[in-house]
């Protein structure tokens, strides 16, 4: 194999995009896809025809994965499109969500697995409402990274003076939402300027261009790698001859370093045991990290099952039946307070109800509403909740997975919230 | 360009635990469960990758494959022997049973194929086994309609895909919740693109069918896609069988899979090739140059 093993290993990142296509989004996309040879002729066949078809003058990139006939026929994005393109250094994930107030809900949905998000602004207009609710979003999905791009700086004649204040004014803003690693560059989607190649109009600017800071960001995949947490999703047992007494707990860890030998306890049910092996497909792991799935045996015979957790006796998450959380509402039917809810964590399940609306949050202003606190789809809401057996978890800040939920209304199976733990 | 060669462990790695991930939650969510197996190389992926995600146990999916009659050869023994090694349970569900109970209508003329027909009877199949999950190779990538697609993808009582009011899918969070009758769709490697399966193919020294690899076989051209010939193929006039040497990029019925010229030997050389390719994989594909939504009409009705 033609490995060099000098060479780095590269990574995946998985980015978010919101805004429409006045921002200059589709611009900026379709400019890295073409300029990273990621459009195929066939595709570009295509766009060029459909694009014809529903008389478009200019190239309509959008078309390329605005995959369904409603969303080619309204000319909008309905629902999260998701775009792969690679460079040299690194291999990417997009998902591209439409930036609008009514979409927010696609927004969380996207921003809920990416480990960046891309903000644009229009140089001309700086720090608007859909800016705050774009940043807003990323920081309630705890997106560690973003890139504030304030494009179209050709429309104002690439002046650093009103770049500056631009980012003066994005800098109180990450400040006020708590952004841990926020970056700033000038650019024009439209003539490339600093997107691709460096920018001869913009000397002023000694920074990274737009694709050198993605291929160069460290992520850090394992965003918690104090605490151990083992959500159990599956129980393994081969019943052959070979394996008789192999009894393999599969899921993917959540959070810390397990390796064999260490000591832990499995929730609730409180038993403490040891790790016997860490397996993956007939190799024994020396550790394992956040990320991986393995199948964890232990030395004594525990009763475990699905939804259990495996953590460390001396550092457990919190057990409680009631819990504070962040929702955003996905459904058409509003929330209930009183309502029943079937709620999803990690890979348990537990019956809910809805106890009190604690505010609703006004996302273009971080104001929060006390008054009027009905919250329908696509609302933001601070919420209290009841479960009906004690549940273990962290705050979403400290571990997204073992602090993120779903809710379910039992009645049609339609997932309707997505709820972050405070 | 970057060299496809080097292998990104670390990327690979990532899309292979999501993977297994959703496997286990289909293990662990649904009673009745296939693996929708046609022989192809995404297909045969998904094998290995239920195998690591199952290990020391047995996979705990049927093989099904949805056989229109019109296959290469090669792939049938490839599927016999591959659920023999691994000790898997193999459905075989065929759509001339479909056409011969008159369930469908076999399309006539020129252009004529099995492919839509396959539709119903995957349909038929799900219901008489009473499954409540399918899993499927499908990728984003591949197709724009597909590139909608959730992990988890929701069908109605009859089968079909309502891509409008898709459920929102969370972080690693998969709602498997469905009414008796209703069933799932699961598509694990939604994230892997054509290079990654390759790539991860060949990390991984996974066995194809030689099909895939150069070989010398008759075919033709029409409209601008070199088809294989079978004999059952209906020929235009102007159309003329040569020999060549040629390898699969995709491998479905017969009658819509076009091939590749291509001297290409080892997973290196394909991968060389891939990389360097400025048409899509399903560019070959005849079934999807019907119209501009062929794939997403198709899959409303059930399809893969």
């Amino acid at each position: 194999m033609l490995i060099d093993p000098k060479e780095k290993s590269k990574s995946l990142l998985r980015f978010t995009t919101a805004g429409s296509v006045d921002d200059g989004k589709s611009t900026l996309i379709g400019r890295l896809l073409y300029d990273s040879k990621s459009i195929f002729e066939d595709q570009m066949d295509h766009i060029v025809q459909s694009g014809k078809r529903l008389g478009r003058e200019e190239l309509d990139l959008s078309l390329l994965t605005d995959g369904l006939r409603a969303e080619r026929e309204q000319g909008i994005t309905i629902d999260v499109a998701y775009r792969y393109f690679a460079t040299p250094a690194r291999k990417f994930i997009i998902a591209d969500t439409p930036g609008h107030i009514q979409y927010t809900r696609n927004m969380v949905t996207g921003a809920s697995t990416a480990d960046l998000a891309v903000i644009l602004i229009d140089a001309r207009k700086g720090v608007l409402e859909q800016t705050i609710r774009h940043s807003f979003i990323a920081s309630l999905l705890d997106i560690r990274h973003i890139i504030f791009c304030v494009n179209k700086m050709d429309m104002i004649n690439w002046s650093e003076e009103e770049f500056n204040k631009i980012v003066i004014n994005l800098g109180k803003l990450v400040s006020k939402l708590g952004i841990r690693d926020a970056h700033y560059i000038p650019i024009s989607a439209k003539y490339g300027d600093n997107v691709v190649d460096r920018s001869e109009n913009m000397t002023w600017y000694h920074g990274k261009t737009f694709l050198k800071l993605i291929e160069t960001i460290e992520i850090e995949k394992n965003k918690d790698p104090e605490n151990k947490r083992f959500p159990v999703q599956t129980i393994i047992r081969p019943h052959t001859k070979e394996f008789h007494d192999y009894r393999g707990y599969a899921g993917r860890v959540a959070g810390g370093v397990f390796a064999p030998g260490d000591e832990v306890m499995v929730l609730p049910s409180m038993l403490r045991s040891k790790i016997k092996s860490i397996d993956m497909f007939g190799k024994t792991l020396s550790e394992s990290i956040a990320g991986d799935s393995v199948s964890i045996s232990l030395d004594d015979q525990i009763d475990i099952s699905r939804g259990d957790m495996i953590v460390d006796p001396d550092d457990l998450p919190a057990i409680s039946q009631d819990i504070n959380l962040m929702v955003c509402w996905f459904n058409e039917q509003p929330l209930r307070i009183g309502a029943k809810y079937l709620l999803k964590i990690n890979s348990n399940e537990s019956g809910c109800i809805v106890k009190n609306v604690n505010y609703r949050l006004n996302i273009d202003t971080l104001e929060k509403d006390i008054e009027n606190t009905t919250v329908r789809m696509n609302d933001i809401a601070d919420i209290t909740i009841k479960t009906s057996k004690p549940l273990f978890f962290d705050s979403y800040r400290k571990n997204n997975i073992t602090g993120s939920m779903i809710l379910i209304d039992e009645g049609t199976n339609e997932t309707v919230a997505a709820g972050m733990i405070i | 360009m970057r060299n496809p060669l080097q292998i990104n462990d670390e990327h690979l790695k990532e899309l292979e635990n999501e993977a297994i991930f959703v496997m286990r939650e289909v293990a662990a969510q649904f009673e009745n469960k296939v693996l929708l197996f046609s022989g192809g190389k995404d297909s045969i992926v998904l094998v290995h990758l239920a195998r690591r995600a199952f290990w020391p146990a047995k996979i705990p999916f049927t093989l099904m494959h949805i056989d229109t009659g019109h296959n290469f050869e090669e792939t049938l023994a490839f599927r016999d022997d591959l659920a023999k090694e691994f000790g898997c349970e193999l459905i075989v569900a065929k759509v001339q049973d479909s056409i011969d109970n008159g369930r469908v209508n076999e399309e006539q003329g020129i252009n004529a194929s099995r492919n839509k027909a396959q539709s119903v009877t995957l349909l038929d199949a799900i219901e008489e086994y009473k499954i409540d999950v399918a899993i499927g190779g499908g990728r984003r990538d591949e197709e724009k309609a597909r590139a909608k697609e959730r992990f988890f993808s929701h069908r109605n009582e009859f089968g079909q895909w309502d891509p409008k009011n898709q459920r929102p899918e969370l972080w690693n969070i998969f709602n498997g919740r469905k009414n008796m009758g209703e069933h799932f769709r699961v598509f694990p490697i939604s994230n892997w693109t054509e290079l990654d399966v390759w790539q991860y193919i060949l990390h991984e020294n996974i066995k194809l069918p030689g099909l895939y690899y150069t070989h010398r076989r008759k075919i033709f051209s029409r409209n601008g896609t070199y088809l294989a010939w079978a004999p059952f193929m209906q020929l235009k006039p102007t159309e003329k069988v040569f020999e060549a040497d040629v390898r699969c990029r995709t491998i479905g019925d017969i009658t819509c899979t076009g091939v590749t010229l291509s001297k290409a030997q080892s997973l290196e050389e394909i991968i060389t090739e891939i990389a360097a390719t400025r048409v899509t994989e399903r560019g070959g594909r005849y079934d999807d140059k019907r119209s501009e939504a062929a794939m997403e009409d198709r899959k409303k009705e059930g399809y893969f």
